[in-house]
């Protein structure tokens, strides 16, 4: 078809002449949030053992990601988060205050189309394959422990 | 040689009011000083940015036709559009008025659109008095086409800026001001490009082929228009657009620029430039409409771009059809200095000195006419303070100098902006005739 070779050829120019992101500065970015904020979750863990020291180690590390995701959401609700992100990129969506930014962030969007409709369905918008693909994938290792 | 896409009106319908309402960054940007309002915040005091997509585009509807010195009950029909699904901010903008109402959809080029069939009505005489309005909001666009705002995500540098503003104009069949000679139907089309983040590479082939088409059927040029301006193609998109009519052998010069490229300074932070209905409808019935009415613009070529795309369309894996329609907008002042800001015509002639001599005699006649009338202009104060607006003269004035320093506009008669005084006449002269006017 000609209009085939048409588009090939245009989008093979159009790509040529995208503008190219550099990527070592924005990696920088990214590994510098990202290290900043996993620094802040093992102060954080390490502030919870000193107050109780009786805790065991492990409800310790489940009171961080509480603490981590209250001040994501904490964050993203007054409009911070959402620049940190753009200068970091990767790095402040991967941990997991950026799983609590993509959940609080939806629900503040569409709290017009109220609670039911608007917040509890669209909560999920983007989180939602996250959970989906962690449970999946959870099971299935379950499945591979129970053989072995 | 295909079928015509151009209507020629035969009663060229006139633009008699103009009205342009925008968001705080926008007022920030390159045409701040030419807005009729900006607003405060992005909400405009309403609760969703829906609600405040819906009352910018009433604000622009009754402030045009304020603007157009006739009363609302005058106005026989309102074409309007909007992003929103359903478009939903012109119908229910349109719901407050006791007039017919035609909802266009064009994405982008609803501008266009909506002055192409406006135009249509009012030069086969069914109706008189029409409002033409669209408008988009940042923020509703966004959470439609895009993420939640507040998520902490970046953009691609090829992504835009969906402007907040929207903008109104009335076209009557009597009456004063630019008038809309020609409008070019653009085809839908679609060079296969699937990335939503990059609408100025999928709209940049249906510029070209209105364009294309354009030219043919009226057997113009580039050079026969003072501005040739695209709507929302971006940084990218309007370099590919002179490329690909550098590639149909059209050469596009200094007089083209694209609206959306031109909207924000460099600081702001909006990767590609400004997109969406409001970019092209603010610019047009603020900047271009007001440089017509003032005769610094004489004919321009006004053809903003649609990227006809839906996020399901998208996720389904469908490509970005384009469309674009164009406009051609005359200004009624000072038809005889026609080549008065060219320096080279069609053919590369020369410098037309005795039309420029001619001009500054006319110029010369003005200025006593104003000291004449000086007086009683004073006495007619406007609601709006000619004090104001000659402020706001004297910033544009400032603008188009940084602006020039910007590189940003590249349109060729904006370097005359050296020579205020000229141009402060050219003003006057204008206001002259609007005085006659009213």
């Amino acid at each position: 078809m000609d209009d085939k070779k048409r588009n090939e050829a245009y989008n093979k120019y159009v790509k040529a002449k995208l503008p190219k992101t550099r990527p070592w500065p924005s990696l920088f970015n990214s590994f510098l949030v990202g290290g900043i904020i996993c620094c802040l979750g093992q102060g954080i863990n390490d502030l919870i053992l000193l107050w109780f020291p009786n805790m065991a180690e492990q409800t310790a590390w489940a009171y961080t990601l509480i603490v981590l995701i209250f001040i994501a959401s904490f964050l993203t609700g007054i409009g911070v988060y959402d620049k940190i992100g753009k200068f970091a990129g990767g790095g402040s969506i991967v941990p997991i205050t950026g799983f609590s930014n993509s959940i609080t962030s939806p629900a503040i969007e569409f709290k017009h189309e109220g609670i039911i409709y608007g917040i509890c369905v669209k909560m999920f918008t983007i989180a939602g394959p996250v959970i989906v693909v962690g449970i999946v994938s959870s099971i299935l290792v379950g499945i591979v422990y129970l053989f072995i | 040689m295909g079928k015509s896409q151009t209507i020629v009106f035969k009663n060229k319908p006139v633009i008699i009011g103009s009205y342009s309402i925008v968001g705080p960054k926008e007022g920030k940007g390159n045409f701040g000083p030419y807005f009729d309002y900006v607003m405060k915040d992005d909400c405009f005091g309403e609760k969703s940015y829906e609600k405040a997509e819906k009352k910018m585009l009433e604000s622009a509807i009754v402030g045009a036709i304020e603007n157009a010195k006739i009363k609302p009950k005058d106005v026989q029909l309102i074409l309007a559009g909007d992003l929103l699904n359903q478009i939903i901010s012109s119908s229910y903008a349109a719901r407050n008025f006791d007039v017919s109402f035609l909802g266009l959809f064009g994405a982008c080029s609803t501008m266009a659109e909506s002055l192409a069939v406006g135009s249509s009505f009012i030069d086969s005489k069914h109706f008189q008095k029409v409002v033409c309005a669209t408008g988009s909001h940042f923020s509703s666009a966004e959470r439609q086409f895009r993420f939640p705002l507040e998520l902490g995500n970046q953009r691609p540098p090829t992504s835009q800026w969906t402007v907040t503003g929207a903008g109104a104009t009335v076209l009557s069949s009597t009456g004063k001001g630019p008038k809309i000679s020609m409008a070019t139907i653009g085809k839908v089309v679609d060079y296969g490009i699937s990335d939503v983040n990059d609408m100025g590479a999928a709209m940049a082939p249906s510029a070209m082929d209105t364009m294309l088409a354009h030219f043919r059927d009226t057997g113009t040029v580039p050079d026969d228009y003072d501005l040739i301006v695209t709507g929302d193609l971006g940084k990218l998109g309007s370099e590919i657009l002179i490329d690909l009519m550098e590639h149909n052998g059209i050469k596009l010069g200094l007089n083209y620029n694209d609206c959306g490229q031109m909207y924000f300074t460099r600081n702001q932070n909006t990767l590609s430039g400004g997109s969406g209905c409001g970019c092209s409808a603010t610019v047009l019935n603020s900047f271009i409409i007001e440089k017509l009415r003032r005769g610094e613009l004489k004919k321009v070529l006004f053809m903003p771009t649609g990227a006809l795309m839906s996020t399901t369309a998208a996720q389904q894996g469908e490509t970005i059809p384009g469309v674009c329609h164009a406009i051609v907008i005359e200004s009624d002042v000072g038809k005889e200095n026609k080549k008065y800001f060219k320096s080279t015509g069609i053919n590369g002639e020369k410098l037309n000195f005795e039309n420029e001599s001619k001009d500054k005699e006319n110029i010369e006649n003005d200025i006593l006419n104003i000291d004449k009338n000086n007086n009683s202009e004073n006495n007619k104060n406007d609601k709006k303070g000619q004090t104001k607006i000659k402020s706001q003269e004297n910033k544009s004035i400032l603008k188009n100098k940084n602006i020039n320093k910007n590189k940003s506009v590249k349109n060729g008669l904006d370097q005359d902006s050296d020579e205020d005084i000229e141009k402060e006449n050219k003003y006057k002269k204008s206001k002259l005739s609007s005085k006659k006017e009213g």
